[in-house]
């Protein structure tokens, strides 16, 4: 319990309290909304690349199956929306066992391959079924309604998505400092010192991986809710390494860092719309600058010139 | 019986024969050296009794139980341990949470009491931190105990890395090469260490080229030549064997 009053942690409940009496109009709340949505994302993405060492290119499959469990199990078959939400993500759990057990025996290069292609075909068969996903042209998605309150209204969102982002924060470090925690940071340190201390490195990697995928879906099937419509783009390899971006811009092996990356990548198409066609080219200048000038990421970087740890 | 009988164990590379046909047991509470020249099959060996490497051929047993095809991890359940020659440390993590990993199986390693910070774990933990602490000083690294791996000399890496194997309250520990690239007076304190660890009642396996060192602290010692074994005794013995004086300095010394 000593981590609920982790530094970072308060400061992020303050900061996201304080918040809304900055906002505007609904616009910066639904941003506000969809960097939470990304960030919870992100943070198990991190646990997986940054904290195990281990890499995924195809992440956004595990968006796109919440994503759609929770269309397709709401519309077509009535399902309450949580227990689509929770099919969803049985779903990701189960697929993310039976693939990660076979594609963790790879390394590097070749797991990034096998990562990569996982993505790509969850995203095909969502554009190809199109009797229940609608294809390309899309589907829309019913409101969210928990316990008779509709969540609808971009305030109800915003206390929604602040709470589930504390509560991911607050498990990740509570996770990272934990035995579980550290066998993966030593795993990802010395794979073969960990195996002789009794680590089954396999059984952790596949772990994590699935725990990252459990969160990607549950934030897939929120989004979906959120945004009321689905098109396969959600589940497509771009959003995959838009995820990874936002957590080497963050900063690897960083809680804090993940909410960062999070936060400055998804309001950066938004602030460069003004540069109209040139926003990509932004985009990709400031991803390289990054790499060059802060390759740790963000906020570890920041974090070792003030001496703090991240 | 012997708590490790090893008995004709032979592991080929393609056309190399690392190791060929050895077998020697270890009994329980000694400390036990494996010496040769260069390239001799030491490390070898030691990998393929601590599960890294499969035999080619061969059986071994710890306890009187088969462990040939076992898993590192698994070997390590039935109490084994070891460092390594070429430093295994974690640097993304500090010089504590190296040690406290080796304490790995004792722990609750449940992914969802971890998430949730239950309070029997999160006490466990902080009492692990202290143990880690306590093996940290009993290497000779109390000046470490809030640094980060990274930032760690190579001599004291080579503590770490014995805290650590001692940090899984092993059976059988085995030491490749402790005291490789140290300085006289590191290597003594190594030579104390190693005494220290046998007298708390852990059987060392120890790979070393310090010859001083080999004969100073083992009790029995098998010495390699061309992944053969060449003989096998006490420092007495072997110190007057023909042949040992041949591989070490030439057949016609």
């Amino acid at each position: 319990m000593k981590r609920l009053f982790h530094p970072g942690l308060v400061l992020l409940a303050i900061l996201l309290a304080l918040l809304p009496f900055t906002f505007g109009n609904s616009y910066y709340y639904d941003v506000a909304v969809r960097i939470a949505m990304n960030a919870v994302i992100v943070i198990g993405l991190n646990l997986l690349i940054g904290y195990a060492g281990q890499i995924s290119l195809g992440h956004a499959g595990f968006i796109g199956i919440g994503a759609y469990a929770t269309g397709i199990l709401t519309t077509h078959a009535g399902w309450h929306p949580l227990a689509a939400m929770a099919a969803g993500a049985a779903v990701s759990a189960l697929l993310a066992v039976l693939i990660a057990r076979p594609i963790f025996k790879l390394k590097g290069h070749y797991l990034a391959m096998a990562t990569l292609g996982l993505g790509i075909i969850i995203s095909i068969i969502i554009n190809n079924e199109g009797q229940w996903t609608g294809g390309p042209d899309g589907m829309s998605v019913p409101t969210l309604s928990l316990f008779g309150i509709d969540i609808s209204g971009e305030t109800r969102w915003y206390g929604l998505m602040a709470g589930l982002l504390l509560f991911s924060v607050w498990a990740s470090l509570n996770l990272i400092d934990s035995p579980f925690g550290r066998a993966l940071r030593a795993l990802h340190g010395s794979e073969v010192a960990s195996q002789v201390v009794g680590v089954d490195v396999v059984r952790y990697k596949v772990a994590i991986f699935t725990l990252s995928a459990v969160f990607a879906s549950i934030m897939g099937s929120l989004s979906a809710h959120y945004i009321g419509f689905l098109t396969p783009g959600v589940a497509g390899f771009f959003h995959s390494i838009e995820l990874v971006t936002m957590v080497v811009v963050g900063g690897m092996a960083s809680v804090f860092g993940s909410v960062v990356g999070a936060a400055i990548l998804t309001m950066l198409p938004q602030l460069l719309a003004t540069l109209e066609g040139w926003e990509t080219v932004a985009f990709g200048g400031i991803l390289i600058l990054t790499m060059i000038f802060l390759p740790r990421g963000l906020v570890p970087t920041l974090a070792a010139k003030f001496g703090r740890k991240a | 019986m012997a708590l490790l009988e090893v008995s004709h164990l032979s592991k080929a590379f393609g056309g190399v024969k690392a190791v060929q046909d050895v077998s020697f047991s270890v009994d329980a509470g000694i400390i036990y050296s494996v010496i040769g020249p260069n390239g001799a099959g030491k490390t070898t060996l030691f990998n393929l009794v601590t599960g890294i490497y499969t035999p080619s051929e061969g059986e071994i047993r710890l306890e009187g139980r088969p462990i040939v095809g076992e898993a590192p991890h698994a070997l390590a359940r039935l109490g084994m341990s070891r460092t390594f020659q070429n430093l295994q440390i974690c640097m993304n993590m500090s010089a504590l949470e190296n040690v406290m990993v080796g304490a790995h199986l004792q722990l609750n390693r449940n992914l969802l009491s971890a998430m949730l910070s239950l309070p029997s774990l999160a006490r466990r933990d902080r009492q692990l931190r202290e143990e880690a602490a306590e093996l940290m000083r009993f290497t000779g690294l109390a000046a470490y105990l809030d640094t980060r791996a990274d930032a760690m000399s190579y001599g004291a890496l080579k503590r770490l890395e014995i805290a650590r194997a001692m940090a899984a309250r092993p059976k059988l520990l085995f030491l490749d090469e402790p005291a490789a690239g140290l300085n006289p007076k590191e290597t003594e304190e190594i030579d104390e260490l190693i005494r220290k660890i046998a007298e708390s009642g852990v059987t060392v396996v120890l790979v070393e080229h310090d010859m001083k060192m080999v004969m100073n602290l083992s009790d029995r010692i098998l010495v390699l030549d061309y992944g053969k074994k060449l003989t096998e005794g006490t420092a007495a013995e072997v110190r007057k064997n023909p042949d040992v004086i041949a591989a070490y300095l030439g057949a016609h010394a």
